[in-house]
């Protein structure tokens, strides 16, 4: 690139953003590789936004590959299936995929190694079934937005019908650094992702969809483009490496112009935001049947000997990943996702999930975290911002445990992608401060609503109390009064009595 | 939130720094001062060299004694290269033969009160340089106004390592022989006698105004273009945004060139004012300070053509020749005012803060 060149390109970044190291490769390039079946999966019932799923599977039952082991509860949640014929070994308590490792339930399978899938009925052409049908057989299979969130895709699916979506917006971003799953996707599978595409388009009534893919991955860029090629409703584009692109509203604003409403979600602009891998996953259920049960999962980092893409079951461990790829040094830190966003994991020994693009396994040399100093007021942190929040000002305000300053200034509108951490020249961690803020503004609100409650019942005790005190003084009164005059009654009959008496008499 | 409840947290995201810290940007200030220092060197000689040292050190061993006393770890934010260019950018704001105690009382009094009795690094309401040069000019008006012609330090009549030790110490001898005034000092000086500029400027006494920076001036003055230069450096490097810069620059050359297009008699042009008295400096190293200029870009904007107006109304109005330093400090009283009432807009909100209409945005394609 010439030195002019470079400058237009920099004028055309975009004005937020970071652009750290992607580590994508060499692991984007390896080929993909399929994980031999590991012996026992733990598929945790909780792998989605909503209600977690609810067993219907008993210890020591036999199930196939791809049955119905624990089925949705509420509106917003997802079934889960067995990832391979086995046995169920048991149900309850495993590490979850989150920093405080407590436990939570999952099912246990002992794989047969047969790997014998249930019966599988698929429609012939999709294209014929109503959107509603695609809806529930997406619900049925299981799949959820793979890009991060989990969020059902069925509910997306349904909210596009509902709400007159003009775009689907297919993000094949992939920002974060280190994660190379859905590039894989793009490259080996580009036609099951346009194929994917095109059935959700038809299911939530889009009439154009516009894939956006960083530059930085220009095979799968050239893939898709490929694969779109008969299909000119689904248009290709490039968008700038920049993190965090992959983020819905960041990707929505460079595709279409449009600024999704702080109080809004993308579709009440007439916009949904599928991942490429979810595309990929529909397809899959709908032109074979096959419910979400595996994924491409990027195995990187520092201290990983062969990195790259592993083809496994949802519910592997992370520790069988690792040993497949090999490890050249003990990780001084695991990660589930990638650096920027990801979480930290206690141990190996904690399950993948519909939601996992990444097991990082970082060395030494690639965490170092230098002490924080003072906030110098560069402001690169308010330029990072794809937000355009004022992370300096919302820190020192909660520094200072001036939570309400801090909501004053947007604290609620922070996606915490981390970008002003990143950028920090003092090291400040922001991101940990605005974590810590937001949960305790969640849990003043709630405290806030519980007293507003027991006020509220207090006042009825209260108000309650004086009517009945009022209620009983009156009917004490009443009765007086009614005894009174009874009493008057009586001595008039009694006074009448006499004086007929002293007439007798 | 305090530091404890932080060190109990186990490490969230993100995982990855980007490649930068304090020091580092500090230093890349100070080694964008280094060519226009070394020139100043070049003009002004060894006197020079020795004050620039001396106010250096003081400004050091304020911050150490300071971070002693409070009973911090001196050594690691000693070297964080802040104090070394709060002391640098006074060394080459003073007149280059100043005597050994303007240096170092003015380089205490630029970390000391400039900048540590606020808390350190960061909490300064003042850009400790500036606050340090108008103490000293509030206080020493005649030291701090004894400017010498450029004696470049390979000429003959130059002080050599000796000579500029016992200026340094006991001040410039013969001093009428050296001394010259500022440009801008001249024509102030001048147009109050009634001598207007047209004719002060013609004459045979007037101090240049070499394009080469050879003038009467500080260090961070006479070398106008190296100081442009290393500014620009830290536009490119980033370190700097050009929001600050250019509106400064604007400030001081819109009036500039409005007043002087009108009467060319009593107010100096465009190019005399952005070289002279330490504009540069101030527009690119001075008011762009971090801690204390704006933080948002429409604030930067604001601040910088508060800075340069100023700069110009003193200069031109006031009784001062030069206004840069109270210019600035000025701004950076307003600061925490610019930054309460602009803010960046937020995505999906307009600037007033309420969410964005969906069916305006669901219209736009």
């Amino acid at each position: 690139m010439g030195l002019f060149e470079k400058f237009l390109h920099t004028l055309a970044l975009p004005r937020w953003g970071v652009h750290p190291d992607d580590h994508k490769r060499p692991a984007a390039d390896a080929p993909l590789r399929l994980l031999p079946l590991p012996a026992r999966l733990y598929v945790p019932l909780q792998q989605h936004v909503g209600q977690p799923g609810r067993p219907i599977v008993l210890v020591g039952q036999k199930v196939l590959k791809g049955q119905l082991i624990a089925e949705p509860q509420g509106r917003i949640s997802a079934p889960i299936h067995a990832p391979t014929s086995g046995i169920v070994a048991a149900i309850g308590e495993i590490t979850a995929p989150h920093p405080s490792g407590l436990p939570f339930n999952a099912i246990t399978i002992e794989s047969d190694g047969d790997d014998r899938a249930i019966e599988a009925r698929v429609p012939s052409d999709p294209f014929a079934l109503s959107p509603e049908e695609i809806t529930d057989l997406v619900a049925a299979a299981g799949v959820v937005g793979l890009g991060g969130a989990t969020f059902p895709s069925s509910v997306k699916l349904a909210l596009g019908k509902r709400t007159r979506i003009t775009t689907l917006i297919v993000n094949g971003g992939e920002c974060e650094p280190y994660l190379s799953c859905d590039d894989r996707v793009m490259r080996d599978f580009a036609a099951a992702v346009i194929d994917g595409v095109r059935i959700m388009m038809h299911a939530m009534g889009a009439i154009e969809a516009l894939v956006g893919i960083e530059d930085n991955k220009p095979e799968s860029i050239a893939a898709m483009r490929k694969a779109a090629v008969p299909f000119p409703e689904i248009k290709l584009r490039p968008v700038p490496s920049r993190y965090p692109m992959g983020s819905d509203r960041q990707l929505i604003q460079t595709l279409t112009g449009k600024e999704v409403p702080s109080d809004c979600r993308a579709a009440d602009v007439g916009v949904i935001v599928n991942n490429v891998s979810t595309a990929n996953a529909v397809h899959r259920a709908i032109r074979l049947g096959e419910p979400l049960i595996r994924r491409i999962v990027t195995i990187n980092g520092g201290a990983v000997w062969q990195p790259g893409n592993i083809l496994a079951p949802v519910g592997t461990l992370a520790s069988d990943l690792l040993a497949f790829a090999g490890l050249k040094s003990e990780p001084a830190r695991l990660l589930m996702g990638g650096p920027m966003m990801g979480i930290v994991l206690p141990h190996a020994q904690v399950p993948i999930v519909k939601g996992t693009a990444g097991i990082l396994a970082l060395a030494e040399n690639e965490i170092v975290m230098p002490e924080a100093s003072p906030c110098i007021r560069c402001g690169n942190c308010t330029r990072a911002c794809p937000i355009g929040l004022l992370p300096l000002e919302m820190a020192a305000n909660i520094r200072v445990d001036n939570l309400s300053g801090a909501a004053a200034l947007g604290l609620s509108d922070c996606i915490s992608c981390g970008c002003c951490a990143y950028i920090c020249p003092s090291h400040i961690p922001l991101v940990q401060y605005f974590t810590h803020a937001k949960g305790e503004l969640w849990s003043q609100e709630r405290s806030k609503l519980r007293l507003d409650a027991s006020k509220r019942l207090a006042a009825d005790r209260a108000e309650r109390l004086t009517r009945e005190t009022k209620e009983k003084a009156a009917a004490g009164a009443r009765r007086k009064a009614e005894r009174a005059a009874q009493k008057a009654e009586a001595a008039t009959a009694a006074a009448e009595a006499d004086s007929s008496t002293e007439t007798a008499t | 939130m305090n530091n404890a409840l932080l060190a109990a947290a186990p490490p969230t995201a993100p995982h990855a720094l980007a490649s930068n810290s304090v020091s580092r940007i500090m230093l890349t200030v100070v080694a964008t001062l280094v060519p226009a220092t070394l020139y100043g060197f070049w003009l002004y000689g060894w006197p020079a060299i020795d004050l620039w040292l001396v106010t250096l050190l003081a400004a050091l061993f304020g911050e150490a004694a300071c971070l002693k006393l409070a009973g911090r770890q001196a050594l690691p934010e000693l070297f964080d290269g802040s104090a070394l260019l709060t002391g640098w950018l006074l060394a080459v704001s003073l007149p280059p033969w100043a005597p050994w105690w303007i240096g170092v009382m003015g380089g205490l009094f630029a970390t000391v009160l400039g900048k540590q009795v606020f808390g350190g690094l960061g909490f300064n309401l003042f850009n400790p340089a500036m606050v340090a040069r108008v103490f000293l000019l509030i206080s020493f008006p005649v030291h701090m106004t004894v400017w010498v012609a450029p004696l470049p330090i390979t000429a003959v009549t130059a002080p050599g390592f000796h000579d500029g030790l016992l200026i340094l110490l006991n001040g410039i001898p013969r001093l009428d022989a050296v001394s010259s005034a500022t440009l801008l000092g001249f024509a102030k000086t001048e147009l109050s006698r009634g001598i207007d500029l047209m004719h002060s400027l013609a004459a045979v006494t007037a101090p240049g105004s070499s394009l080469a920076g050879a003038r009467t001036g500080s260090l961070g003055e006479s070398a106008s273009f190296l100081i442009a230069a290393g500014g620009l450096v830290l536009l490119f490097l980033r370190v700097i945004t050009w929001h600050i810069p250019v509106a400064m620059v604007a400030g001081i050359a819109l009036p500039a060139a409005i007043a002087h297009a009108v009467d060319p008699a009593r107010y100096l042009d465009v190019t005399t004012h952005l070289l002279s008295g330490g504009a540069m400096l101030g527009a690119f190293f001075i008011a762009t300070d971090y801690v204390t200029s704006p933080n948002t870009k429409v604030g930067q904007l604001v601040f910088g053509t508060g800075c340069g107006l100023l700069t110009y109304v003193i200069r031109t109005w006031g009784g001062y020749p030069e206004g840069v330093a109270f210019a600035v400090l000025l701004m950076n009283a307003l600061t925490p005012v610019i930054d309460r009432y602009i803010r960046p807009r937020i995505l999906g909100r307009n600037w007033r803060g309420a969410p964005l209409d969906p069916d305006v945005e669901r219209a736009k394609s």
